[in-house]
């Protein structure tokens, strides 16, 4: 359906800068993903859930070698506490952000509610999100070709309320455990009990699944592997960008908005510190799984 | 003339003296001897004055008093025979004479202390009069006379009293006699309480014979003196079996202690009774530097400076040393037997007996300790002299020769503690005594006494689970009182279970103190041990949880069940009863309320139906776990081939891209 040869696309493009670009360094035009707040928000992000789970994960699994050594690398149980909560704090900080930044977008682009909960660039799930996960089933079983990936696939939207969810249940439970002398003032003492539970165990299905399922959805599937840095870059190359979103890439080049996105690539060693940063964030990301599995399977009780 | 004429004749002679005697005694005996009457014309004059030894004395006689004393049928030549048939008398009168009725008495007398003072001219030698008076002697019974047994220490204390002259010019070793007499037991008693059966001074000096102690026939002298205190005390050698072997009261009396080694005479002894043997006649040998034994030359050498800074230095060789043989050229000779020290100490010697020291001694066994391997033997310097091996702060290294690791007792050892000595110096009592020099802190001999250990399994040992209770109590108190009221205690609880005692919490020689670190985190196991399901529950809490990564700040078992004053849940004084329980969380949490007393510290979530909540709460979060791995992880698994393949294609589509041949959609190669 959509021509991706190279040549109709500069035509497309219809500008002879890009064009001339394109001529010499095709490879290096790169494509803007991800605004530079939501990379910060991002990173903020993954130092306080790192941080959070590994404080938190000291408490659950209190019974192993692990726990105790981590929890002595921490400064002891107490100030592993004082970072769980002040990690917690940082989390809050960053889902307020970015609660304020959609509505400063929605401002910023006029848009009406309808269109901002239900375009094309909203987190919300619509009608092509199924369409778009039912191909991908049939895709898997050999029963089609790869759908047209649009600005968010469904797993991507799935992970991002995921994330909201998540703060809300674990955020909620932990406030509770945080102040339990205020909360029993209006509930029973057994909540606490309750609650804790449910921090704790919904802590482990988010650490499990951003360290499982969203690692490899984002950057060990094999045409990321070993990792994917859009993240932290904010882009990517062109090329990959047309395979990998061609939905929206078509969208672009229909609305003529493609130039907009167009951005020149970072300095290698941006590149490489991101990919340093990246790196420590999925080592230490395993390495709580493999922990987690551990106690789980011989040290449970 | 005529009268010598007269006299010529004897036969005539005798004749007329025998008439005048007849006649004297036959007819009027009244007209030729003096009649008291005619002493007491003269004497009845209270005014009337003699001469002795040129003094001025009174000779006035009271009639009323003669005739009511015990002499009062006696005439009064009887007694001063001297002036017999003398119608008057000079001044020069000798004193009466006692000994034609009391010739008995006088015997003794003359012998004694007091009778040969006076034969000697000494004139502060007591005559019969002194002590019995003259005219007025009244009977002994009668609590008057001045022999009466009440009358008697003052009596006596006339002479003996502390600066009478007696006192200070004639040779007395005792001092201060009559107040500490009337300070005994004996002084005490006829004194303040008028039990005049209790010993005066005559009591044990006798009345008339009296002798120095140095002399052999004396009343008190050694061998005598066990005698003369049996004579009231008839009993005293059964009560005194507990200190001295009942044998050696026939076999050796002569080297056991008289009453007054022990029970001073008036009461502080200062003379030191040299009898028998004395110990210059056994360091006539053994005071030399290199006198050896015959057959396996050890030294025989006696420090005698030793022996006087000893607790023993009053005590003289021959008395541990018993089986000397005066008599013999060399007294040792005879002695077969080493040095018994139950002679004098029966009652600790019974203790040893009992105790695994002394068992494995009557068993001849050569690693069992004897008195003298702790004690010493002639420098025994008792439990307050700093360089003594019993002082306290010497007990451990005492102890170590044989506890040590290695050592012979631990080679015997089959128990469960192990480097005693090493973790006693690092316990709270070692680091007392050793380092900061505590002395009233606990060393091995407060716990397992100086002289009866036995095994923690013997009933009788202080260190007997029913027993330590009160041996920690001997110091800790105040604990041992919670500790009798609490749940555990066997005095509350009526259990087959085995209850816990001090050391189970605390160890027997590792104990530090209960605000460290170590101690705080180990206590949750300690509890655990007995309490296994409740205290897994509590790891399970978030309480549990931080005090296993080492949090001690946390609660602990002990922050709310209290340490030794735990208490059934029902009783108003447990920490945990409704009354006090949001005061126990108010410890830690300082605004808790009661429904924070709510939370279950002891929950789990395995528990359907005392915690349903919690169990439902559980595999309710546990099955939204499950389900979203379950679809996620299928859904990447899937994903997982195609990937591979997209990756190959992407590769290829990107060669192509370099080599300028790009026409090729992978979606559309896909999907037409």
């Amino acid at each position: 359906m959509i021509t991706e040869d190279p040549e109709e696309l500069k035509n497309n493009t219809s500008s002879a800068n890009i064009a001339a670009k394109d001529k010499t360094m095709a490879v290096e035009a790169q494509v803007e993903r991800f605004s530079r707040l939501n990379r910060v928000l991002h990173i903020l992000m993954i130092v306080s859930f790192i941080s959070l789970a590994l404080t938190g994960m000291t408490l659950k699994f209190s019974y192993t070698g692990w726990a105790a050594f981590l929890s002595g690398l921490f400064g002891g149980f107490e100030f592993a506490g004082y970072i769980h909560r002040f990690s917690a704090v940082i989390m809050f900080i960053v889902f307020i952000s970015h609660i304020i930044d959609l509505i400063r977008i929605k401002q910023k682009e006029k848009k009406s509610f309808k269109e901002f909960l239900f375009g094309s660039s909203s987190m919300l799930f619509n009608k092509n999100d199924l369409k778009d996960f039912i191909g991908s089933l049939k895709w898997f079983i050999g029963l089609g070709g790869r759908p047209e990936y649009g600005r968010w696939t469904y797993w991507e939207k799935f992970d991002y309320f995921a994330v909201f969810w998540g703060i809300f249940i674990i955020g909620s439970t932990g406030l509770t455990l945080w102040f339990p002398e205020f909360f029993t003032q209006f509930m029973p003492g057994w909540v606490i009990n309750v609650t804790t539970i449910i921090h704790s165990d919904e802590a482990l299905l988010a650490t499990g699944f951003i360290f499982t399922i969203h690692f490899f959805n984002t950057h060990l599937r094999p045409e990321k592997f070993p990792m994917d840095i859009v993240i932290f870059s904010g882009r990517v190359p062109l090329e990959e960008f047309k395979l990998d979103r061609p939905q929206e890439y078509k969208e672009l080049v229909e609305k003529g908005e493609l130039e907009k996105y167009l951005v020149e690539p970072y300095q290698p060693i941006v590149i490489r510190t991101i990919k340093i940063f990246g790196w420590t964030a999925l080592t230490i990301g395993f390495s709580i799984i493999i922990w987690i599995i551990y106690a789980m399977l011989f040290a449970y009780r | 003339m005529y009268r010598r004429v007269r006299y010529d004749k004897p036969e005539k002679i005798f004749i007329i003296n025998f008439l005048n005697i007849f006649l004297i005694f036959l007819l009027t005996p009244s007209l030729y001897s003096q009649d008291n009457s005619d002493c007491l014309m003269c004497h009845e004059d209270n005014s009337l004055t003699g001469t002795r030894n040129g003094k001025t004395i009174s000779v006035f006689v009271n009639e009323k008093k003669l005739s009511s004393s015990v002499h009062s049928d006696i005439d009064c030549i009887s007694c001063h025979v001297d002036l017999e048939g003398m119608d008057a008398h000079d001044e020069n009168v000798e004193k009466a004479k006692c000994n034609f009725c009391h010739d008995d008495i006088q015997a003794k007398y003359d012998k004694s202390l007091h009778g040969k003072a006076l034969a000697k001219g000494d004139r502060l030698a007591p005559g019969c009069q002194d002590c019995h008076g003259s005219h007025d002697i009244i009977p002994v019974k009668n609590s008057k006379s001045k022999v009466a047994p009440i009358n008697i220490p003052g009596l006596c204390g006339q002479c003996h009293k502390e600066g009478s002259t007696v006192q200070l010019q004639r040779n007395i070793p005792q001092t201060h006699i009559l107040e500490n007499y009337s300070e005994s037991i004996h002084g005490e008693g006829l004194l303040k309480k008028g039990l005049i059966v209790t010993a005066t001074c005559a009591s044990c000096h006798t009345a008339h014979d009296i002798l120095p102690h140095t002399d052999p026939k004396s009343s008190i002298a050694r061998r005598n003196i066990a005698n003369t205190c049996a004579k009231c005390h008839a009993e005293i050698e059964q009560v005194h079996r507990k200190v001295i072997k009942g044998a050696l009261w026939e076999k050796e009396a002569n080297v056991l202690p008289a009453c007054v080694d022990c029970h001073q005479p008036h009461e502080a002894r200062k003379v030191f009774y040299d009898q028998g043997m004395a110990d210059q006649d056994c360091l006539g040998c053994h005071n030399q530097k290199n006198i050896k034994a015959s057959n396996d030359d050890r030294s025989l050498f006696v420090d005698y400076n030793g022996i006087k800074d000893s607790r023993h230095a009053n005590i003289s060789c021959s008395q541990c040393h018993s089986q000397v043989s005066p008599s013999h050229k060399r007294p040792c000779d005879s002695i077969i037997q080493k040095v018994d020290c139950t002679s004098c100490h029966a009652a600790v010697g019974e203790e040893y007996q009992l105790s695994t020291h002394g068992k494995l001694n009557a068993e001849n066994d050569p690693n069992a300790p004897v008195c003298s391997e702790c004690h010493g033997t002639h420098e025994v310097l008792g439990k307050n002299n700093p360089i003594s091996p019993i002082f306290p702060i010497n007990i451990p290294s005492l102890c170590a020769k044989c506890h040590r690791e290695g050592e012979s007792a631990t080679v015997r050892y089959k128990g469960t503690e192990f480097n005693i000595i090493k973790n006693y110096t690092e316990s709270i009592h070692g680091k007392g005594l050793m380092k900061s020099g505590l002395t009233v802190t606990a060393t091995c001999t407060d716990c397992h006494t100086a002289h009866r250990e036995l095994p923690h399994t013997d009933s009788l040992s202080s260190i007997n689970p029913v027993n330590i209770p009160s041996t920690c109590g001997n110091c800790h108190h105040g604990i041992q009182e919670q500790f009798e009221k609490s749940i555990h205690s066997p005095k509350i609880s009526n259990t087959d279970k085995e209850l816990p005692t001090c050391e189970d919490c605390h160890t027997a020689h590792k104990i530090i103190r209960a605000d460290s670190e170590g101690f705080k985190l180990k206590i949750m196991d300690q509890c655990g041990r007995c309490h296994e399901a409740i205290s897994e529950t509590y790891f399970d809490t978030y309480h549990g949880k931080v005090s296993q990564l080492g949090y001690t700040k946390t609660a602990k078992c002990y922050d709310c069940h209290g340490a030794h004053d735990i208490l059934p849940i029902e009783n108003p004084s447990s920490h945990l009863n409704r009354k006090n329980i949001v005061e126990t969380c108010q410890k830690c949490h300082s605004s808790a309320n009661r429904q924070f007393a709510g939370y279950f510290t002891h929950a789990t979530h395995h528990d359907p139906e005392k915690y349903p909540w919690l169990f439902w709460t559980f595999w309710g979060m546990t099955g939204l776990l499950l389900f979203t791995f379950v679809i996620a992880g299928v859904h990447t698994i899937l994903w997982l081939p195609r990937s591979l393949q997209w990756r190959r294609e992407l590769k290829r589509r990107k060669l192509n891209n370099l080599n300028k041949n790009d026409n090729i959609d992978p979606h559309d190669n896909r999907r037409s």
